[in-house]
């Protein structure tokens, strides 16, 4: 990708944030299930729900709804939950972080797991062992993240209970954080207490996370490598005396790298999106659980300020990616 | 192909380094529970705000076991929905139900240790029937004003009777809350730091996560049992289960009756089981072919209660006749509507219906949001096939049933589950049936003029006989279709003592060591 074309996302970001924003705002208020006729309680009249739509803004066109909320997000206010009572923005920002951690200690795990595997399965290339690396592959890919979750759940929180099931810090531990970014914080505050406890309570959502993707980036890295691998500048690399874990590391796996990251970056997206039912199984508080809360609740601000979030992380994690090709792939580089 | 080389030492140094965050004690052990005087609960849904008057929340009768854990109501209520003295202890009308007439506790005292006074009633009160507050409940609030305060007295001018008035001041937004505090901190205040009078005060607040809560030292009512009660906020049925099975948690509730009777087996759990103030329930729209007395009534007819009960929900569940269930104040066990397949049919023919020329209807549906309610339907389908009912099964979300009654516009028939924690008939039949409430699907006449003179009736004993007429009318005419009361499973470990409450609420001040 050439910077030009990374200008060009750039500049496509906003129009397209607009577009979904637009999407979400309508798609809300046409599907049936409205915030006022969940909270009318029993005995309110007619002009009870008026009053109660009116209190919350949602008495207007749609039209006008949005020009009033866009123009509200454009000055940097998301509006005010209607079931939590604060401010969107205010409650994205408490939670988003606890998602981010949790994404990218998942992104750790997949990336370790996926490049051992790959590295094994390369490695038993040609042997009749590699069909079971082919096969335990398979398995983790046909299982999603959250019967992982399920499964994780059942097998080391209550056939072996090794790791907490619920929550991202114990309830019992008093310890203050100046940021919700509560891991890094600990780590970098030289708090590994803290950080061993928050981990506890990470691993089990994090592996089922990681799991599906590991061996999405297993399955990709181990097809590159081998095609990498057949390629003739491998094969004189051999000729010339290179031992394979020689031309393995320094020839094949740049150029298998490539493709791992552009494919497997853009799965990365599901990583994301897979957040929202394990936060829920866990009882994770990242914006994955609270998402599932603002849907139950049809709290409409709640809900546009987190598609937007995830819109946001979708498009970054994206770009990011194209990013790291460019970099890694001299050929996009220089054209 | 290139032979294998790469060395078994290559592949397990990666393996080592990609499992460094597993190792050196990661994976030590979970922490049981808690300390002796610390209670986790394993709660069934998220807590979305602390101001328990106002918006969606305050109307959630499963978050007002926390609520009533931080604040105190009006009126206290025991576990078989009896009233009892809370902050204030006394409460009627005057003589003619001009006036209403309250006193305040001596000795309540806020969480910051200021006292509770009858400036914080008014101003609760006056708050709840502000309609800028928000308050969902503010229609009942907004009927009494003009309070005057005497010492520890308040009294206050009734402006539209409300025979119910002091029912809701035990449940729904019917919370004391401080008004120096709170005028103080503001709404945003009070939401990061909330304080109530009840016997817990909050210490921390992980949302979608825990809360903890420390005992109160100046509650005016008993020392609770624990010094602290953690509710962990886990939403998953599944997970709840696990909580429990791995001594994550001391209490649970909401589980599945399958679990349930798994895991009340285990020697070290306890399961106890308490009729609710929850009923399930089918609405029927006076829409074709609803308009049918025949059809309707073959509908009731045709449905085998306790076979439902018995078989999808293990026995945890009471068949009912009417929207009253056993404990509220209307109920009347003589009503019946028996299980009579051979007279549901007979009334079709009637109409001109039968097995082999059915009557076609829609009925709607959750599924998944209580327990076996998608199963429970297409039991009762399979029940009205075989007398000439066929009906086809249409799955909405609840927020839909909100919005579609609220306008309506309901299938023929709907199912939906009805709560009624202060047992008053008429937020049960009431609000249900009586037409001109969003709540009703049922508008015909017949009701709207058999309801309405029952709502300012000030006589209570003619009050609830009148309630009981209409059952038995709404029962006669086949008007609704009540199934059965929920039985509520609650799951804790040996050596406690849960009261079980009949309005659902797990209160942590009435849990105790056994």
């Amino acid at each position: 990708m050439r910077w030009g074309e990374i200008i060009r996302r750039l500049v496509l970001i906003p129009p397209t944030l607009f577009g979904v924003a637009v999407i979400v705002f309508v798609l809300l208020r046409v599907v049936p299930g409205d915030p006022i006729a969940m909270m009318i309680p029993p005995g309110a009249t007619p002009a009870d729900i008026t009053r109660l739509r009116a209190f919350y803004g949602l008495d207007q066109p749609i039209l006008q709804q949005f020009v009033t909320w866009f123009g509200q997000v454009l000055n940097g206010d998301f509006g005010r939950s209607i079931s939590v009572h604060q401010g969107v923005f205010e409650l994205v920002l408490a939670r988003l972080p606890a998602t981010l951690e949790l994404a990218l200690l998942a992104l750790l795990i997949a990336v370790g797991l996926g490049l051992i595997a790959a590295l094994i399965g390369i490695h038993l290339r040609g042997r009749r062992m590699e069909w079971l690396v082919d096969i335990g592959i398979g398995v983790l890919l046909a299982v999603p993240d959250f019967l992982w979750a399920l499964i994780l759940l059942l097998l080391l929180g209550v056939l072996i209970p090794l790791l907490p099931i619920s929550g991202r810090i114990d309830p019992q531990l008093d310890i203050s954080f100046h940021s919700n970014f509560y891991l890094v914080e600990s780590l970098l505050t030289g708090r590994f207490d803290v950080a061993d406890a928050l981990l506890h309570h990470m691993i089990l959502p994090a592996l089922a996370l990681a799991l599906p993707f590991a061996a999405l980036v297993a399955r990709i890295l181990k097809t590159s490598l081998a095609e990498a691998e057949d390629q003739d500048y491998a094969q004189i690399a051999r000729a010339r005396g290179f031992s394979r874990p020689e031309i393995l590391l320094r020839e094949v796996f740049p150029n298998a790298l490539i493709p791992t990251v552009a494919l497997g970056g853009v799965q990365a997206t599901l990583l994301l999106g897979g957040t929202v039912l394990v936060e829920r199984i866990f009882s994770y508080e990242g914006i994955g659980n609270m998402a599932i809360d603002a849907v139950i609740n049809r709290d409409f601000p709640l809900i546009q300020g987190l598609v937007l979030t995830f819109a946001v992380l979708f498009i970054a994690l994206n770009l990011a990616v194209d990013l790291v090709v460019t970099l890694l792939d001299p050929r996009l580089r220089h054209g | 192909m290139v032979p294998s080389a790469l060395s078994r030492r290559t592949i397990l140094k990666l393996a080592g380094a990609a499992a460094l965050p597993l190792s050196s004690g990661l994976l030590g052990g979970e922490a049981q529970a808690a300390a002796a005087d610390t209670l986790t609960i394993a709660y069934n849904v998220n807590l979305p705000s602390f101001d328990p008057t106002v918006g969606l929340s305050a109307v959630n009768p499963t978050i007002q076991s926390i609520y009533q854990a931080v604040f105190d109501p009006y009126i206290g209520q025991a576990p078989d929905l009896s009233f009892t003295p809370g902050l204030l202890t006394k409460w009627g009308w005057n003589a003619d139900q001009t006036k209403i007439m309250l006193e305040l506790r001596t000795g309540a005292t806020w969480h910051d240790g200021s006292p509770v006074t009858p400036e914080d009633v008014v101003w609760s009160l006056q708050r709840a029937a502000d309609p800028k507050s928000g308050n969902p409940i503010q229609f009942v609030w907004s009927k009494v004003g003009n309070f005057k305060i005497d010492g520890n007295a308040i009294t206050g001018d009734v402006l539209e009777f409300e025979p119910t008035l002091f029912k809701w001041m035990a449940f729904l937004t019917g919370y004391v809350l401080p008004k120096a505090y709170y005028e103080k901190v503001g709404a945003d205040g009070f939401e990061k730091a909330p304080i109530g009078s009840g016997p817990y005060k909050v210490d921390a607040f992980e949302r979608n996560a825990f809360l903890r809560l420390k005992a109160h030292p100046g509650y005016w009512g008993p020392k609770p049992a624990f010094e602290t009660v953690v509710f962990k906020f886990v939403t998953d049925p599944t997970s709840r289960v696990a909580e429990m099975e791995s001594g994550g948690s001391d209490v649970t509730f909401e589980i599945p009756y399958e679990e349930f009777d798994r895991l009340k087996a285990k020697p070290e759990l306890v399961g106890e089981t308490k009729p609710v103030s929850d009923i399930a329930m089918i609405f029927i729209t006076d829409i074709d072919p609803m308009l049918d007395r025949n059809v309707r009534l073959a509908a009731n007819h045709a449905i085998d209660k306790k076979a439902i009960v018995d078989r999808l929900l293990r026995g945890y569940g009471v068949p009912i006749a009417t929207l009253e269930a056993p404990g509220y104040a209307a109920f009347d066990p003589s009503i019946q509507v028996a299980y009579d397949p051979d007279l549901a049919k007979s009334l079709l023919a009637k109409s001109g219906y039968s097995p082999e020329k059915p009557v076609k209807l829609t009925i709607q549906t959750t599924r998944g949001f209580k327990p076996k309610d998608y199963e429970m339907i297409q039991a009762i389908v399979g029940m009205w096939r075989k007398v000439g009912i066929d009906a086809t099964i249409e799955v909405y979300e609840i927020a839909q049933h909100f919005e579609l009654r609220a306008r309506h516009a309901l299938a023929p028939a709907a199912f939906y589950n009805w709560g009624n924690a202060i047992g008053d008939p008429s937020t049960s039949t009431g609000f249900a049936m009586f037409g001109p409430s969003p709540h009703c699907a049922w508008k015909g006449k017949d009701l709207v003029e058999r309801i309405g003179p029952l709502w300012g009736e000030k006589d209570e004993a003619k009050r609830i006989a009148g309630w009981k007429a209409v059952d038995k009318y709404i029962a006669e005419e086949g008007e609704v279709i009540p199934l059965f009361q929920y039985v509520q499973p609650i799951l804790h470990k040996k050596g406690l003592k849960v009261v079980a409450q009949s309005n659902g609420m797990i209160l942590p001040q009435l849990i105790t060591p056994a």
